[in-house]
């Protein structure tokens, strides 16, 4: 009989692969873009407005993707776009998880009142409505990079802060770690010679999809206007002026979905992979 | 011990509500930037400036302040907008019930989807299909609701144009309404010519919000009755000759859904929290849409009280979850 988990297992490899390549191929793109993007991102002309991609008819050769309604280029303007996308992802992403993780392992391993009061936050902080709390921050932070950065940071550390916390506590129930306060390790050493390498493969996983989200959370801030300034092309940005001349040029308002999609999804999609290798039951 | 298990709960919700007011508070005034400078046009003369101080409690000190302001708070005086110089609680409450209507349709939509996709998924378990449909929920998870608004005004504002992609109702149809309830208003008064028009507009915004938390559900609960189906009762009914379909939904369902449930109610403060942009993309009026128009007109007071009944909104969604889970669960229920 034919396993239901099958197609799932089957095409679980492939899927990682697909997603590290797009992954890649954003990361070379974004990092080489001044050398790469064909046309200057910045560059209005009125003549070239709305130029359609490629394929189409009154396609003009070196727009490849077509051009907005201020005749900038839509390719040019998602590989600089990635840049701001992946720079969030890294920054965001990486202090999201050391913050979030350091507060969990602490919570988790050390207990007692600390636990108590980094719990209590935790359950502070899941009443509030993500993007209306990242909104509220930029609204008195002002917009900009570093903003954005502060505000995925204050608004997802309890993402890592309630998985690192519970881990930690199941870790630190372990035999391995008694034997270890045994033989006189004192409980910061323990902590992180035992327990971290141990959490350490959860908050990988976590950090992965982390980044999905940061960049996610740029685009949305991007999409309202509220995130880098207005000159720096971002993929929120082009989304929310494509959805103004949805009908004249859809192409503005496509490509960069795409790109945000095929982003957000692989790094989910990787997140997930690297779970399923992680996990000793599974394999 | 029931009793004593929910005033705990009663009194840890409090404490979240109390910790929910001094971060809002500490967000907007204790952050680099005068409030009172944010608030005024460009141009303020120190006199100005100076009033508004006095009339905020601004001179007071941090701690007086914070008293001052959550006294007013609890006794509903969320202050008052910059931008439209009405009082804030009036402006939020009136746009509440659009936000209220469509998260809760979304979350119908999330039940039925996730549901459907569960219980085709245990029908047809360890076939191609199921493989497939496993595939597709795993995507359906891991993209957020903004993308999926995004992608639905595509296909069908654009390429398919049969729903209206923007706005919750065809305006001149509004002063038909005499509540701020349309949708529950239209069915009440059995005016399905105003029942579809609402449907037309909220269909695709509830769908973006709700294909994520479908994806959830169809997963865990599908988890959830695979297990149910090895069970002996779930044989027995089998051996007694009850078909298929009756087994999954007489017997299995009603022992695999507890879990759902609960994963219910967390996830639809998440849903709650992305009417936020949903309502932004497809300009939609409701809560989300004004607090974007807030932060964009910097008119903090108006932020500061949608961000405080989002809170209460979620809070009190936790714990009705929290009690609805006690009082179906016989286990919790006895001890």
């Amino acid at each position: 009989m034919l396993d239901g988990r099958s197609l799932v297992k089957r095409t679980a490899g492939l899927r990682l692969w697909l997603s590290a390549g797009w992954l890649t191929a954003l990361v070379i793109g974004a990092v080489f873009a001044p050398w790469i993007a064909p046309q200057d991102p910045l560059m209005q002309d009125l003549f070239t407005s709305r130029l359609p991609p490629f394929w189409m008819d009154g396609a003009e050769p070196g727009y490849w993707l077509g051009t907005d309604s201020l005749g900038r280029d839509v390719l040019s303007r998602i590989l600089y776009g990635g840049r701001v996308a992946l720079i969030v992802a890294l920054i965001a992403g990486t202090a999201t998880a050391l913050i979030g993780a350091t507060l969990g392992l602490i919570a988790g391993y050390y207990r007692g009142w600390t636990d108590m009061v980094i719990s209590r936050l935790v359950d502070i902080w899941m009443a509030f409505p993500p993007v209306l709390f990242a909104i509220l921050l930029i609204a008195v932070m002002g917009t900009g990079l570093t903003s954005v950065v502060v505000a995925i940071i204050v608004i997802d550390w309890t993402r890592f802060a309630r998985v690192v916390r519970a881990e930690a506590m199941a870790q630190g129930a372990m035999d391995y770690v008694a034997s270890a306060q045994v033989a006189g390790r004192g409980r910061m050493s323990t902590l992180l010679t035992e327990i971290l390498p141990n959490v350490l493969s959860t908050i990988i996983v976590l950090l992965t999809l982390e980044m999905g989200i940061a960049v996610i959370v740029e685009a949305i801030l991007s999409f309202v206007n509220l995130s880098v300034s207005t000159d720096d092309p971002t993929w929120g940005g082009m989304i929310a002026e494509g959805r103004l001349s949805i009908h004249q040029a859809w192409w503005v308002l496509v490509f960069p979905l795409v790109a945000l999609f095929l982003t957000v999804l692989s790094f989910s999609q990787l997140g997930e992979g690297l779970k399923d290798r992680f996990d000793p039951v599974l394999n | 011990m029931f009793l004593r298990r929910l005033l705990t709960r009663i009194a840890t919700t409090l404490v979240t509500l109390l910790g929910v007011a001094v971060i809002v508070f500490a967000v907007i005034r204790i952050v680099p930037g005068d409030p009172v400078a944010m608030m005024l046009p460009p141009g303020a003369t120190e006199a100005d400036i100076a009033r508004l101080n006095a009339f905020y409690g601004l001179d007071k000190s941090i701690p007086e302040q914070f008293f001052i302001w959550l006294g007013g708070v609890v006794q509903g005086d969320f202050g008052t907008s910059i931008t439209t110089r009405q009082p804030v609680l009036g402006l939020v409450l009136s746009r509440l019930p659009a936000t209220l209507e469509l998260s809760i349709m979304a979350l119908v939509i999330a039940v039925a989807l996730g549901g459907l996709v569960a219980l085709t998924g245990t029908r047809l378990r360890y076939t191609r299909t199921e493989g497939a449909l496993d595939v597709a929920n795993g995507m359906a998870l891991s993209v957020p609701d903004f993308l999926w608004g995004l992608v639905l005004i595509l296909l069908f504002g654009v390429l398919w144009p049969v729903f209206t992609i923007s706005g919750r109702v065809s305006p001149q149809l509004v002063p038909e309404f005499a509540t701020s309830f349309f949708l529950f208003e239209s069915v009440v008064r059995l005016r399905f010519d105003l029942w579809l028009d609402l449907v037309q507009h909220m269909l695709m915004p509830a769908l973006a919000l709700a294909i994520p938390l479908a994806a959830i559900i169809g997963q865990l609960l599908k988890q959830s009755l695979k297990e149910t189906m090895h069970l002996d009762y779930v044989t027995l009914a089998r051996t007694k000759g009850y078909s298929e379909n009756h087994v999954i939904l007489r017997e299995a369902l009603r022992n695999a859904v507890l879990p759902t449930l609960t994963l219910i109610g967390v996830q639809f403060t998440f849903l709650i929290g992305g009417t936020v942009i949903i309502e932004r993309l497809f300009s939609y009026e409701g809560l989300g849409n004004m607090a974007i128009d807030a932060v964009i007109n910097r008119d903090l007071p108006l932020i500061q009280g949608i961000v405080l009944l989002f809170a209460l909104l979620f809070t009190l969604v936790n714990l009705a979850v929290d009690l609805l889970y006690a009082v179906l669960n016989p286990r919790l229920r006895h001890a």
